[in-house]
């Protein structure tokens, strides 16, 4: 499964994977410190258009994240929540921790 | 006459399989006509117990985890078993955020996750004989 990363000034968008589990959330989270550091990115996105199923793992990931760029003054947010999505963010309490865009 | 239908599967505690096993028991009460939330919501719930099942239960990826999935009308019953560490304090592992792997970015809402998403969740466990995840859903409700 390959993650696609968009990137401007700054902005980094990881556009997730169509499953986001434990064994997915690993490689995404290692690409995506990787590509935080090396381009300084202080606002970060996570676009879900192509995310079907999603589970606590991922929440993981996202916190995780929002943690290490906060600490930086940095700031994290998500777009292209589905309805599925949208439940495991309202579950887990995380639409209270990062800014979601409307569609 | 109601529909009643059992299966069990059994395979390695590594990670690749948490997809396998949900989309196993997906495609076994698909027969039941669930919505498309029901699936997702068991799909979630499945996808929780056996990720425990496989970081916390176990160190090594041969060790077996069992799911058994029983559908008795519109009552979906699944068991998740491993026969590994088990859990000393069953009360404070389901506590949400609670984990004991926060190296690993656990967000410890695994047991939330269950319990949100099934009707009935409970856990049997103890330290050393491994860990039973019984959950239950009616689905068509």
């Amino acid at each position: 499964m390959e993650n696609y990363y968009e990137r401007e000034k700054g902005s980094l968008t990881v556009v997730m994977p169509r499953e986001i589990d434990h064994h997915q959330a690993n490689q995404l989270r290692v690409e995506t410190d990787m590509l935080i550091e090396a381009y300084h990115v202080r606002h970060l996105v996570f676009d879900f258009s192509k995310t079907e199923f999603m589970d606590s793992s991922g929440i993981g990931v996202i916190i995780g994240r929002c943690k290490n760029l906060g600490y930086q003054g940095g700031e994290v947010s998500a777009k292209n929540l589905n309805d599925r999505i949208q439940k495991i963010f309202l579950v887990s309490g995380l639409q209270k921790i990062i800014k979601v865009e409307e569609n | 006459m109601q529909n009643r239908n059992q299966m069990k599967l059994e395979f390695d505690a590594r990670s690749v399989n948490e997809g396998f096993a949900r989309m196993a028991v997906a495609a076994f009460i698909a027969e039941e006509n669930p919505t498309l939330d029901e699936i997702s919501d068991i799909k979630t719930a499945v996808s929780e117990a056996v990720t425990n099942a496989i970081i916390h239960g176990y160190d090594d990826p041969e060790q077996k985890v069992a799911v058994i999935c029983k559908i008795e009308g519109r009552n979906v019953e699944i068991v998740v078993e491993d026969k590994g560490k088990g859990i000393a304090d069953v009360k404070t592992a389901m506590e949400p955020f609670y984990t004991t792997r926060p190296e690993l970015e656990r967000s410890g809402m695994g047991f939330a996750f269950m319990e949100a998403f099934m009707d009935e969740v409970q856990v049997i466990s103890a330290p050393g004989e491994g860990t039973k995840v019984i959950m239950r859903k009616k689905i068509g409700a």
